[in-house]
Formats: structure tokens, sequence, C-alpha cells
């Protein structure tokens, strides 16, 4: 029982030492989640503010969208959170397989609905944007198709992780169909390069000068700040309330047992 | 790479004994085309118009179809746990068992598609473009649906779960499918879809075995 529920406040012995294991134990690592969380509440909300005080109010708008261009402001940092999330989730995915940390199992469990969640307000965003540049709710292009695919990889991941009895199996079948998911990643980025589509390329990974305004990209970046702390804060309540759960049903599983020996 | 060929024949012939069941798949692939000139009108434009796309998604459903069965049985009465720990490299188990699924399912797919393609009134070009598309496509969705498989062995609701898991990874082969056969009914080159297709292959020929084989291991632990 004790192996399933990591709860207790001794470290394993043999493994104090590696950076990595360092808060594989949960005392360790709900300790660390507590002290960042209001530095991240604070972040999230003055970044949320000035973003969309900037993006809603002060910025100049576009010479040919008119006020449609500041759907840019919530849709764009959406799409990156939505590619940041699935990130997080193979990369939790893999060193949940590779070094069998319990809490990397934990993080990509809790990333998963959080980035499903960015993924479909990028896509209602980025369909409320296209109905009035485009003339059309959807296109079949190969950004927005793969950003479907990433949604249903999302959710396959959730379904995968409840579909067992044993919760450990279902832990590690998602790891493995998060690192095969991985190859969409690319496919996402480039799929505005790769083919002609109705989407535009990128306007800010260009190196050197973006092809945005400076008046434009502050509010951008300020709000990607603002959904970056809020993913980070969700993720450590999400993680927060896993190990709770756990506790809970550990302590009822030894209650229980006690209450048969006497 | 005698552990391949023991699993290969010993998949074939269970699918010999278990008598008419091995050609399920592509009677599900020949029966659901017929289903859409009768759903759709049997207009021959729109019909030849439609007809490699729509090979080219029931080619997808069809191949999920044997797919639940390819480790849950081998899981159900134990031989799985004997072929874990036999000295053969597991990614060569899933090779075997992943070309036996193709052999029985997108072989014959291949072979009645000619047929299938006619009924619908489709292009000679569009046809061959249809079998080269097949070709190289259908051994990449057995491929990718052995991973579905090993992960959602003993799952609940495993065949509707490994469908939801399995169609999304499906998708590019789909568009360099129907593309192939786009390309010639109309005359253009298709050549760079074929490479695409081929390239696909090659890479989940190298990475899904060893995908499913980690899922494999992971059920032991």
């Amino acid at each position: 029982m004790t192996a399933s529920t990591p709860s207790s406040e001794q470290p394993v012995p043999g493994v104090r030492g590696s950076a990595l294991h360092r808060f594989a134990n949960p005392a360790r690592f709900l300790r660390l989640a507590r002290a960042v969380q209001p530095w991240l509440l604070a972040v999230t909300l003055v970044s949320l503010l000035a973003g969309l005080y900037f993006g809603l109010v002060a910025s100049p708008i576009d010479y040919q969208q008119k006020d449609t261009v500041r759907i840019m402001y919530v849709h764009v940092p959406a799409a990156w959170m939505a590619m940041f999330g699935y990130s997080t989730l193979a990369i939790a995915s893999a060193v949940g397989l590779i070094w069998k940390h319990p809490l990397a199992d934990l993080a990509g469990k809790a990333a998963a609905p959080i980035g499903a969640g960015f993924t479909i307000i990028a896509l209602a965003t980025g369909s409320l944007w296209g109905k009035p540049t485009w003339g059309t709710w959807w296109v079949w292009d190969a950004r927005l198709t793969s950003v479907v695919v990433l949604l249903f990889l999302y959710l396959g991941y959730i379904a995968l992780w409840n579909a067992f009895e044993q919760p450990q199996r279902g832990a590690k079948a998602a790891a493995v169909l998060a690192l095969v998911g991985i190859v969409n990643l690319p496919i996402i980025k480039f799929s505005v390069d790769w083919w002609n589509t109705l989407h535009q390329p990128a306007s800010i990974s260009r190196i050197g000068t973006p092809a945005i305004d400076p008046a434009m990209l502050t509010p951008l970046l300020l709000m990607a700040v603002a959904y970056l702390g809020l993913f980070l804060l969700l993720l450590l309540l999400r993680m927060r309330v896993e190990l709770a759960e756990r506790r809970v049903a550990a302590l009822q599983l030894s209650r229980s047992r006690a209450g048969e020996s006497r | 790479m005698s552990g391949f060929f023991a699993i290969l024949g010993r998949d074939l012939r269970l699918a010999r004994v278990e008598s008419g069941g091995a050609l399920l798949a592509v009677q599900f692939f020949a029966l659901g085309i017929l289903l859409f000139p009768l759903g759709l009108g049997p207009e021959p434009g729109m019909l030849s118009r439609l007809g490699g796309g729509l090979l080219a998604v029931m080619a997808l459903l069809a191949t999920l179809l044997a797919l639940d069965r390819l480790f849950q049985q081998d899981h159900d009465d134990g031989t799985l746990d004997l072929l874990r720990t036999s000295p053969a490299p597991l990614w060569s188990v899933v090779l075997g068992k992943a070309l036996a699924h193709w052999l029985l399912t997108g072989g014959p797919m291949i072979v009645t598609a000619p047929l299938l393609g006619v009924l619908l009134q489709m292009s000679w070009p569009a046809i061959g473009g249809l079998c080269a598309a097949l070709a190289l496509g259908t051994p990449t969705l057995s491929l990718v649906g052995a991973i579905g498989a090993s992960l959602t062995i003993g799952a609940r609701r495993g065949g509707v779960l490994l469908a939801l898991l399995v169609l999304p990874l499906y998708i590019p082969v789909l568009i360099f499918m129907s593309g192939t056969v786009t390309a010639a009914e109309t005359g253009l080159a298709f050549g760079a879809h074929v490479s695409i297709l081929g390239a696909i292959l090659l890479l989940s020929l190298v990475l899904a075995p060893w995908a499913s084989a980690v899922a494999l291991r992971q059920i032991g632990e």
C-alpha cells in the first residue's frame, strides 16, 4: 500500500542526491508548490490586467481588420499554450516512463485537461476571428486540422488514463500515447510553411525583427505571460488536489483495514 | 528473426483455423463502400469524384476492426507473458503480429479496391493511384494500430477507446492516400504523395514496433 501512496515525509534513501528525484518526495513538492503559488497568482493577474488593457484599449487597430485584430491577443497565446501544454505532457510522460518518477505521471494527468482547455480556446477564438476576416467559421487547412488532431490527442490521453482498473497501468499507457503523439507538434508548427494555407505564417518567431508592430507585440507578450502563469498555477493546483485525493484514499483504506482487524 | 517468422506463421495459422474470421475486415470494407452509392445517390460523376476518398476512409475504418484482437487474446490466455519472457526481442514479436494483421486486412483490401473502384465509376489512372496509395498506406495503418492495440490491452471499452486513440494518428496517412488518388485522377504527378507515404511507412516501421514493445513491457510491471 505504501508504494502506491507517496505521502510519507521521509525521503526515500538512495535517491536523495539526484536533483530530479529531490521533488519525487510529495511533501517537499507540496512545500515548494505552496511557496510558489502566490507569486504565480500575482504575475498572472498583473500581466492579465495589463495585457487586457493594452490589448483591448490602448493598442492601435489594424488598418484592414479594424477592431477584430484584438482577437489576436486571446487567440495566439492560447494556441501557444495548447502546444506548450502538450510539450509539458510529453516531457512529463518521458520522465515518468524512464525514471519512474511518481510526480511526473501526476503532472501529465494534471496538465492534460488544462492543455485541452487552451486548445478549445484557441479553436473557438480562431473560429470567431475567421468569420469576419476569412468569411468563414472554419476551413480545412493544415494548421486548423492539426490543432483539432491535437485536441483529440489530449482527449485520448485523458480517456486512456481512466480506462484501467489499476491507475498505474493507465498512467504508463497514457504516457506512451503522449510520446507517440509528439509527431503532431512539428506538423502544427510548420503546417503554415509546408502547405499553402489560409492561416498566416508565424510573425513573432522570426529572428531579429518580428513582423509585428511593438504596440501590438507588447500586449501580445503580456497576454502570453498571463496564460503561461495561469497554466502553471492550474497545473500546481491540480497536482495538489490529486495528491490530496490519493492521501484521502490511502487514509480511508488504512482506516477500513483497522476496522477489520478490530 | 526466428521469433518474427514464428509469430507471423502462428498468427496466420490461427486466422485460417478461425474459419472466415480472417476476412471479416475486407468484407466490412466492401460492404461499407456499397452503402455510399445507396446513401448519396448513384450519380456517376459524383461517385467517381468521391470514390478515392471513400475507399481511403473505409480502409482506415476496416483496419480498426481486427486491431482490438491483435494482443487481447494473447493477453487473456497468457501467451503474451510467455512472449515477454522469451529470448526473442519484443519488437520482432510486434512486427510479426503487425505484418500478419496487414496480410489479413490491408492485403485483401488492395486486391478488392480496383473492383470497388470500378463499381464507383473511378477512372483507371485513379484506380492505379489508389492501389499504390493503399500498398504504401495500409502497412502504416497496421503498424500504428499495433501501438494502439498494445496500449488498450485490458482497458474498459477497449475497442472504442482504441479507435479514438488511433484514428487521429491515421490522419496523415489518409491525407496523402487521397492526395495520391486526386493527383492521379487529374493527370498530375503523384510521386511526391507516394514518396511521403513511403517515408511515413519507413518511419513507422522503425518506431512503431519499438513503441508498442515499450507499451507491452509496461503491463508486466
